[in-house]
């Protein structure tokens, strides 16, 4: 005699969790660096981001389709978002519109949904994209400009801007600049050691808070960070990835300096500069392409700050965050495999725990 | 006091604060009570009352059957009805061999052994007869009969007995009521025990939530150097019985043992009470407290109630339903299962009748995986659960069994946490269910293969044994005559000709005696 519903298995009560929730916390995080870069990079930083987010959406909602999968329901769990925002914080912000455009079909079409969509890729979607665009178009992705805050003399107008994004116009002299990494990679190609070239970079200070030449989101480190710090108060993501992350290339930066000032840049200089905040809380801790155990993350954390570290250094690219993160995206699954919890009441081994002398 | 950290669990939404201030309430004896004979783990109780027949409280009206096992006894005087099949408290809904009572309003109780005057001067076995012929198991929900835990003295040395007060579950708590408003009995119960056991220490666990309850048993049990209190940490699953010897002794028990293997036992305290009336006053277990709550009624109560009251009539008590309950639950709603009818009786390991709302299960549609790792955070028995559910949804049995799947003690946590509602401890009671399935099916292939070993030495020794009698008669020492001779020759072929078979004569010319094993092993299909 059954009248009341059985089918269900416990536990009879849930979390307030959902996917939409985590996604919301980690866009939400990213709002102040995206707004301090809309201010410094102005207009064009503006229409390039909402270009490349909506280019983002549209990709998804149009392989959801061809797939006969719900469009509005995935649509708005906000991973599709949060791929498109994390794109366009990698990007030069003065990039001209395609660039975000085939990105977003590179992310979501090429690097997630041919997969079989969240949560089955194997490598970050937003770095697919980047690594991808920075292979084939080298000269685009890698125009940096100089700071012109929104508003500023030399900033360009709002016409002026949208023919900027949509490359009518580019106004070379302001797109000469350099990034940091960049620049002291190009000065130890001409033989200038980094001892001469660190006075030409930005101070420490500057470099910290934002004003530097950069990616979108390369930028600011503090406000980053900042975020990051948000994600680890609400629990969304784990200490284990960008501590060591950031603490591995800190500590071969800071060691190497000093043993070969002239060659290698220092500890702060590593990770004030590039993608490496950015990288450290928002790409490495990317769930889906990232180990599941906290031993596991500490490896991958290890592993991406090693090979950022090693690339940056004796690679022909300056910038070495987006390579490190996804080529410890394809250990990730043999980290799963080697590094799991400890079993209660087992050994690591899995043999169960031998019994000491009766107490 | 020190306490050791364990991993993994989960902070619940406790929910407790709308029965937690109510006190324990006597619910008024309900005209028919629902028996069923199997309320424990273990065998069957055996009716030794007939319908028709007249009983007292307290009177046996189901004897225990074998090691593991429990009585019934009568939670109130009156006319057995009958004995019949019942809906059972068991989301399969099943019917199951239940005694139905009548009562006659009298609650008139029946003659009870006498209570044990000094429990600390009688022994051990005198104790756990006591409590075994008292009905009393484990109340935390387990339902496992206690005397066969005190028992464990005679393979084990138990140095702590742990009492849970932990209570972990949402909504529950009755048994935090029980230890504010009948701390001297779960004191006394547990020196009781602890005194059968031989163990020299006692500690009471209690989660931080309980405040009250916390001062009440360590006032209770002051005037006792060997108990203390524990306050532990809030968070589940700290009931479970593995994890709690860890948080108070630092001890571990190795997978698939015992806690009694690292010296400790656990009881729960409504249990304590039960033994402490149980030896003291010979007064069986008839009654318990049961928590009533969930947004679906009118309102919640912790309940005394009879043994073998229907789920309906609690629900009566406390106003009825004034909200679509999208599951009815027995126990927490982290452990329990669902009911499958309100006219299902309330059973010995009934700690919890909960009407849940929609919006309290918060149940949503599965999501795909992200891998976020919650689940893997959460994990008490440190798996990994999302890989484990990967394995099970394609089938792999073997290989979830090789990651530690029957390691899983069902708590849900992982299922809680997921933020995509993926039913995880569904997959992994799943999997357990096959995994037992499987490992019945092996132990019969042995046991067929002992058998027809068996069948095959016997037969062989018949045939050694015929052929040594026939060789015997054939060449006999030193016949005396030759008439007596001839006469043992044709003895001797008599005797064979029923016989007559090849392998009489075969082992006479030496060759093996093959034929009759393959034959049997062949029949029984448990060939090599």
């Amino acid at each position: 005699m059954i009248d009341l519903p059985t089918d269900h298995r416990g536990p009879f009560t849930h979390a307030p969790t959902s996917i939409q929730n985590t996604m919301v916390l980690v866009t939400l995080a990213l709002v102040p660096a995206t707004l301090f870069n809309f201010w410094l990079f102005g207009w064009p930083s503006v229409f390039l981001f909402l270009l490349t987010v909506f280019a983002c959406l549209g990709v998804e909602a149009g392989c959801l389709r061809l797939q006969q999968r719900p469009v509005t329901v995935t649509l708005l769990d906000g991973s599709a978002l949060l791929t498109g925002w994390l794109l366009a914080m990698s990007l030069p912000p003065w990039a001209p519109w395609w660039i975000g455009v085939l990105g977003a079909v590179i992310a979501l079409a090429l690097a997630k949904q041919i997969y079989g969509g969240l949560g089955q890729n194997v490598f970050n979607p937003a770095m697919v994209a980047r690594v991808a665009l920075l292979v084939s178009f080298p000269v685009p992705m890698t125009a940096f400009v100089a700071p012109q805050p929104l508003f500023s003399a030399a900033a360009p107008g709002f016409l002026e801007s949208l023919k900027i994004t949509f490359g009518l116009s580019l106004p070379l002299d302001s797109v000469s600049a350099a990034s940091a990494l960049g620049y002291i990679k190009t000065e130890l190609s001409r033989g200038i050691p980094v001892s001469q070239a660190m006075p030409e970079v930005s101070g420490l200070f500057d470099l910290a808070v934002g004003y530097q030449s950069g990616s979108f989101g390369e930028t600011s480190e503090l406000l980053i960070l900042l975020g990051g710090l948000f994600l680890l108060w609400r629990r969304v993501i784990t200490w284990h990835i960008p501590v060591t992350f950031i603490a591995t290339l800190f500590g071969l930066g800071t060691v190497f300096h000093a043993l070969g000032p002239d060659r290698f840049t220092d500890g702060a200089f590593q990770v004030l500069t590039g993608a490496t905040m950015l990288g450290a809380f928002f790409i490495a801790t990317d769930y889906v392409t990232s180990p599941v155990s906290a031993s596991g993350r500490l490896v991958f954390g290890f592993g991406c700050g090693l090979l950022t570290w090693i690339i940056r250094t004796y690679a022909g690219y300056p910038e070495g965050v987006a390579f490190a993160v996804l080529l410890m995206n394809a250990m990730t699954p043999l980290i799963d495999q080697g590094f799991r919890p400890r079993p209660f009441g087992r050994t690591r081994r899995g043999d169960p725990l031998p019994l000491k002398s009766k107490p | 006091m020190r306490l050791f950290s364990v991993r993994g669990g989960v902070h619940l939404d406790y929910r407790k604060d709308r029965t937690r201030n109510l006190g324990i309430v006597p619910l008024p004896m309900p005209a028919l009570l629902y028996l069923p004979l199997t309320q424990h783990v273990g065998a069957a109780a055996e009716p030794v009352v007939v319908a028709g027949q007249v009983v007292r409280k307290g009177e046996v009206l189901a004897t225990a059957q074998g090691a593991v096992s429990a009585p019934v006894h009568a939670p109130t005087s009156g006319r057995i009805k009958e004995i019949t099949g019942h809906v059972s408290p068991h989301p399969s809904g099943l019917s199951q061999s239940t005694i139905v009572l009548e009562s006659d309003g009298a609650d008139a109780w029946g003659a009870l052994p006498a209570g044990i005057e000094d429990p600390f001067a009688a022994t051990g076995q005198e104790i756990a007869r006591r409590v075994a012929e008292a009905g009393v198991v484990g109340l935390g929900g387990a339902a496992f009969p206690a005397a066969v835990k005190l028992n464990l003295r005679a393979g084990h040395t138990v140095d702590t007995l742990l009492i849970n007060g932990a209570e972990c579950e949402p909504y529950l708590t009755c048994d935090d009521r029980v230890m504010r408003e009948y701390a001297g009995e779960v004191v006394d119960g547990a020196r009781i025990m602890a005194h059968a056991l031989g163990a020299a220490r006692i500690v009471i666990a209690v989660e931080k939530n309980k405040p009250e309850a916390i001062k009440a048993i360590a006032n209770a049990a002051r005037p006792f150097a060997t108990m203390a209190v524990a306050e532990v940490p809030v968070r589940y699953p700290m009931g479970s019985a593995h994890h709690l010897v860890k948080v108070i002794t630092g001890r571990e028990t190795p997978a698939h043992g015992r806690t009694a293997s690292v010296g400790v036992l656990v009881h729960n305290v409504g249990t304590a009470r039960a033994i402490h009336h149980a030896v003291r006053f010979g007064r069986p277990l008839i009654s318990r407290v049961v928590t009533v709550s969930g947004g679906a009624l009118k309102s919640g109560h912790n309940i005394e109630v009879p043994l073998g009251t229907l789920v309906r009539e609690l629900i009566d008590f406390c106003g009825g339903m004034v909200a679509h309950a999208d599951q009815v639950i027995s126990g927490g709603p982290m452990m329990g299962h669902p009911l499958p009818s309100l006219e299902a009786p309330v059973v010995k390991g009934t700690c919890g009748i909960l009407a849940l709302t929609a919006d309290e299960t918060n149940v949503q549609p599965t999501g795909p995986c992200i891998r976020c790792g919650s689940c893997v955070e959460a994990c008490p028995s440190g798996l990994v659960p999302l890989q484990l559910a990967t394995l099970i949804q394609h089938e792999d049995i073997d290989g979830a069994a090789k990651l530690g799947v029957e390691d899983c003690i069902s708590c849900g946590s992982c299922s809680y946490i997921c933020p995509s509602h993926i039913p995880l401890m569904h997959y992994f009671d799943y999997a357990n269910g096959r995994l037992r399935v499987l490992d019945r099916k092996r132990k019969h292939q042995e046991k067929l293969k002992t058998l027809a070993e068996a069948r095959r030495q016997r037969l062989e020794r018949q045939a050694a044994a015929r052929a040594a009698a026939k060789a015997k008669s054939a060449r006999p020492a030193a016949p005396p005559t030759a008439s007596a001779q001839a006469q043992t020759q044709t003895q001797a072929q008599a005797q064979s000709k029923p016989v007559g078979n090849s392998a009489a004569a075969a082992s006479v010319t030496g060759a093996p005696v093959t034929g009759l094993p393959v034959t049997t092993a062949t029949e029984t299909g448990a060939g090599p």
